[in-house]
């Protein structure tokens, strides 16, 4: 601490912006290093919220009257800002889920019942979360297909050429996650997506752990699946998107049937919408999809190359800070990553750093993430995480530095 | 003090570092399963019963300080009473970890188990501190079920 910071990247007065962290925790400033698991809500998405519902609200797609055609267009306009977001072709590839876990969930159940069959494969990786990981094998109890996993080294660095022999002529979907949630590494999701389409095979990419951190531009990746979620893009909780191939979407059957997703109902034959409204069946979360749009205005305001070299500041000083710690290990070590830093400390549980942390302000996440076999591959219970967001600074891995500390007092 | 220091007693610590009775027997006679999922804590308690009375009882597993030196210092104080008594025992310190009953107000069996008082102020962690009771109940019943604290 005796250093001086580096340059910080992003304007101080953004922090401003998130009227949360002005709270006190256990009478110490509140210290939010959890935005891998949600990230916190700025004033506009919060704004946007309450402004819809006090002034806004009525149920769309269907009302003659003005206040549903102006939700309607509220919420349609909020698809195209989702489209400029990751740069997708139209509007039309974009399909509202409650979040990436039903995004991955429905092209499991839509794409993958009607594509695959016995003896197929679903090819992931060792360190998906267990939502890139359990739809596919109850995919595989329905259709008898199997589920075959690349393998990652000591570093959290995906073996691109185990996972190039593992795709074969019976390989029907590879199912990927752009950033690793409990280790931080960023997959080299280009030369996936080559690897797949040389055998024309599409790839999904979970991208929850991506969109908060980086540019996303699903048209240059010619990505054909891509998945993230609004509430750890600063938008609220309950929304999440899909994007998927026009061509892909079209051909895939229904998820849920229901209302909107329609064209013509009668008892003997059902005629249903074109996409997206095909995979909106019923009443949409038509809120969290205006906050969403919110929450990516805000961020292409700041924009995401910046946030990225801010985050990416904040992880080199916080893993140059860790590493002087002789008692601290950290887990996941990728050249690259994105701003998540799992780590242990020598002798203490990250269940016991977690509650000790609480206790100076400092909210980290202790536990598996959600990752069982990435755990079982390091051989560790859980592991403590740190995460940052647009909203962090060098103050606050000092303050993380200095409760490790304090941990390792209180267990001397 | 402080409410970590209230916590994280010495002699929690102790335990944590070094529990006792950390050993699976040979035969294994009775055990069962706990989980936390939430944190990954995992263990197992072993038993061996004869006439209603704990003749035996250890445990294994990782968790953390707090799960641990429960699980330790409950083989302590069990060990020897009957199976009764050591359900009386975790009604009294279930109560100790979740009621703000006066810790010495009590009819007082807990012995040295009654320093897990201060878990009372980290609602959190009451699960880590019953996940090696709750445990030994589900190999008291002879149900062999894991447990599991979700």
């Amino acid at each position: 601490m005796t250093t001086p910071h580096p340059q910080a990247l992003i304007s101080e007065s953004l922090r401003a912006d998130f009227p949360i962290l002005e709270q006190k925790m256990h009478d110490k400033p509140l210290v939010y290093l959890d935005s891998a698991a949600s990230a916190q809500k700025p004033q506009v998405v919060i704004d946007s919220l309450s402004g819809f519902y006090e002034t806004g609200y009525a149920n769309i797609h269907r009302g003659v009257y003005k206040l549903s055609q102006d939700a309607t267009e509220a919420f349609e306009h909020a698809r195209n800002t989702v489209r400029d977001f990751i740069g997708a072709a139209e509007a039309r590839e974009l399909i509202f889920t409650r979040g990436t876990t039903e995004a991955i969930n429905l092209v499991a159940q839509t794409y993958g019942r009607s594509a695959l069959g016995p003896g197929d494969e679903i090819l992931i990786t060792e360190m998906e979360h267990h939502s890139n990981i359990v739809p596919w094998q109850i995919l595989c109890e329905q259709t008898g297909a199997k589920l075959v996993v690349g393998l990652m080294d000591d570093t959290g660095t995906l073996l691109l050429e185990n996972f190039a022999e593992l795709i074969n002529a019976r390989t029907k979907l590879v199912a990927v996650s752009h950033v690793s949630n409990a280790l931080g590494t960023i997959n080299p999701v280009r030369e996936i997506i080559e690897l797949a389409h040389a055998q024309n095979i599409p790839v999904l990419l979970d991208g929850a752990q991506a969109a908060p951190h980086m540019p996303i531009d699903v048209q240059a990746l010619d990505v054909d699946f891509y998945t993230f979620s609004g509430h750890k893009v600063y938008g609220p909780t309950g929304i999440g998107v899909l994007y998927g191939k026009a061509a892909l979407l079209e051909a895939m059957p229904p998820y849920q049937g229901g209302g909107d997703m329609i064209l013509s109902v009668t008892f003997e034959k059902t005629e249903y919408n074109e996409i997206p409204h095909k995979f909106e069946a019923g009443t949409p979360n038509i809120a969290g999809v205006i906050g969403l749009g919110a929450a990516l205005e805000y961020l292409q305001g700041i924009g995401m190359d910046r946030i990225a070299a801010h985050e990416a500041a904040l992880l080199s000083y916080a893993t140059e800070k860790l590493e002087e710690i002789p008692q601290v290990t950290i887990i996941g070590t990728a050249k690259e990553k994105a701003g998540v830093i799992s780590f242990a400390v020598e002798g203490i549980h990250p269940h016991d750093l977690g509650t000790i942390f609480d206790m100076d302000g400092v909210a980290i996440r202790a536990g598996h993430h959600c990752a069982q076999p990435v755990m079982e591959h390091f051989g560790v219970p859980a592991t403590a995480r740190a995460s940052f967001g647009l909203y962090n600074n060098f103050e606050d891995v000092d303050m993380l530095v200095q409760t490790i500390q304090h941990a390792m007092e209180v267990f001397s | 003090m402080s409410d970590l220091r209230a916590l994280y007693q010495e002699v929690i610590l102790e335990h944590s570092k070094n529990p006792r009775n950390f050993r699976m027997p040979d035969p294994v006679d009775n055990f069962a399963n706990g989980i936390n999922p939430l944190c990954g804590d995992k263990l197992t308690v072993y038993l061996h019963v004869v006439d209603d009375v704990i003749e035996d009882i250890s445990f294994e597993g990782s968790g953390c300080a707090i799960s641990t030196a429960s699980a330790s210092m409950m083989t302590q104080r069990l060990k020897g009473l009957p199976v009764e008594q050591a359900n009386a025992i975790f009604e009294q310190f279930h109560e100790l970890l979740t009621s703000n009953i006066d810790q010495e107000t009590s009819d007082d069996q807990l012995g040295k188990l009654s320093v897990f008082s201060g878990v009372r102020e980290f609602p959190m962690r009451v699960k880590c501190a019953t996940l090696a009771w709750h445990t030994l109940q589900s190999a008291l019943s002879g149900e062999h079920a894991d447990v599991s604290t979700e």
